[in-house]
């Protein structure tokens, strides 16, 4: 069993290695993302200022939710892997199915060190800068909080975890649709609004008027954001938040057998690309 | 053959170009209008629940929305050859090719392309305004259409001088600077709504250091007939369309600077 998952953990090390030195890159996502950050923040500040009744979510958790976001950007399926796309361009991409690996996974396990990699220095930086500097430079009220209570913070663990695995499913259908059309603009233009609204990172989904909550939960993209948000900041708790971590999970394996499917059919059919 | 016949000819060869595959035209343009409709979804959703933001409404949101909108989208359109400019003019060594025509390198570049993608995303501008200017009454008169014409000028001028600035970064730093991006999407992201819904000094940053809410905002209320609450002289509300102008003037001379300057990488 070892020996069959020792290669692709180490592929998942070799990725993670290598995206970590992009540390130029890092710092200017972070501070992309600490403005997009600001922007959103005082635009629910200003609504939530004329707010007369009780909403779903308070503008606290809003704010943290916010963050949260922004914090882990990276971790969502916004376009294929790069590397796919140029490999089905230039025709490497016949060296991968020579590999004794299942490409599925291979391809997967990458996408995963891909993501996570450049997740950990921005969200670190991000936890730094609004959840300790703010407070300090009188930004108290635009702060990320901590965990609301223990057992949100335990239960945030496992569903972070499930935004990697589950955005790298979603990350494998845009490679496959890549595969088949040779080319990565059509699939990149359309997933990015999509995953943008549905996931919560634009808007938290509690916003969205109260009929459509049931329809927001149960969508896959939920996962990305919401669902890991709403147990961080205490909006999601007891049951309905491990209802949350077992709809990840559910979506993570639908996605998966969906994906390592059409691979197979993909790959009957491929036609490599130049010599 | 004078400047504007030959951007001309740029422009026609770009769109015959691009118009080889009519099908990822059309998809293309689509996804964009789609896109950018259902970011619309999350302003829609919050007025659905709040109703107002200090004092505005839905209908005078999609006002400022579209202005800014179509602007970005036009200016997106035809800024494309700066855009790409640090990987695929620095990185390549393909600038100096450029240097080494009798023409001006700014000529060159808006003429690398014209993006007609872009379309979806003008339209998608388009139609938010249409049923802005149907659910609030305006009164049109033809200072009104002038002003509103030279605030979406302004605008695209504006948004091309930003992406000028980021292209003349780009000497400097070969690969593109996506921080750029906190300018052009940030503002529109932040101009979509009138500026006194924020603190001051992101308003104030917004109006005097990068006049996005001169070529938004001022003008656009004053087509709204409402009182500006952010305080700056009435005068300034029938000339803020012309800080674009001067932002991409000063846009142009810093980027002069920058080809002075410029080293090729050598490949």
């Amino acid at each position: 069993m070892i020996a069959r998952v020792a290669p692709y953990l180490s592929v998942f090390r070799m990725r993670f290695l290598i995206m970590l030195q992009y540390r130029t890159a890092a710092l200017a996502g972070f501070f992309t993302q600490c403005w997009w950050g600001i922007i959103l923040v005082m635009v629910l500040a200003a609504f939530f200022h004329g707010a007369r009744s009780h909403e779903p979510i308070s503008f606290a958790q809003a704010v943290t939710y916010t963050w949260l976001g922004q914090a882990f950007l990276v971790l969502l399926p916004w376009t294929g892997d790069p590397d796919v796309g140029e490999m089905v361009r230039s025709g490497n991409v016949s060296y991968d199915r020579l590999r004794p690996l299942d490409t599925y996974f291979y391809w997967y396990v990458r996408a995963m060190a891909w993501m996570a990699a450049r997740a950990v220095p921005r969200a670190a930086l991000m936890f730094v800068t609004a959840g300790l500097i703010f407070p300090l430079i009188g930004l108290g009220a635009w702060r990320m909080r901590f965990p609301s209570s223990v057992a949100a913070g335990l239960l945030f663990t496992p569903a972070l975890l499930s935004v990697v695995l589950l955005s790298s499913a979603m990350v494998m259908l845009i490679n496959l649709t890549v595969v088949a059309t040779v080319s990565d603009r059509g699939a990149n233009t359309l997933a990015t609004p999509i995953v943008i609204v549905l996931s919560g990172n634009l808007l938290p989904l509690p916003l969205f008027p109260d009929w459509m909550h049931r329809f927001l939960f149960l969508q896959p993209f939920a996962g990305l954001v919401d669902i890991p948000s709403r147990i961080y900041v205490g909006n999601l708790t007891g049951a309905v938040a491990l209802a949350g971590l077992l709809q990840q999970v559910v979506w993570i394996g639908l996605l998966i057998l969906l994906g390592h499917h059409l691979m197979l059919r993909a790959m009957r059919r491929l036609q490599v690309q130049g010599g | 053959m004078n400047s504007s016949r030959l951007y001309l000819r740029y422009v026609a060869a770009s769109i015959r170009a691009q118009m080889q595959y009519p099908a990822s035209f059309l998809m293309l343009s689509a996804s964009q209008f789609i896109g950018t409709l259902i970011e619309f979804l999350g302003i829609w959703a919050l007025f659905h629940r709040f109703g107002q933001v200090r004092g505005w409404t839905i209908g005078e949101i999609a006002v400022f929305y579209g202005v800014v909108h179509v602007s970005f989208a036009i200016a997106d359109s035809i800024s494309r050859g700066f855009d790409v400019f640090g990987p695929e003019f620095v990185k390549t060594g393909n600038f100096d090719r450029l240097l080494l025509r009798p023409r001006s390198t700014t000529l060159q570049l808006l003429g690398h392309e014209l993006r007609l993608t872009r379309f979806g995303r003008l339209l998608q501008g388009v139609v938010v305004f249409a049923i802005g200017v149907r659910m609030v009454p305006i009164d049109w008169s033809i200072a009104d259409v002038t002003l509103l014409l030279a605030a979406i000028a302004g605008g695209a001028a504006l948004f091309v001088g930003i992406v000028i600035l980021q292209a003349t970064l780009a000497i400097w730093t070969v690969e593109g600077l996506e921080v750029a991006n906190t300018l052009t999407y940030g503002g529109v992201q932040a101009a979509q709504y009138p500026l006194d819904i924020y603190e001051r000094w992101f308003r104030d940053f917004l109006i005097f250091v990068v006049p996005i809410g001169c070529v938004a905002y001022l003008p656009v209320v004053k087509l709204l007939g409402r009182a500006d609450s952010v305080g700056v002289p009435l005068w300034m509300l029938d000339v803020s369309p012309a800080f674009g102008l001067l932002f991409i003037a000063v846009s142009l001379c810093v980027w002069r600077l920058g080809v002075r300057h410029y080293m090729s990488t050598g490949s």
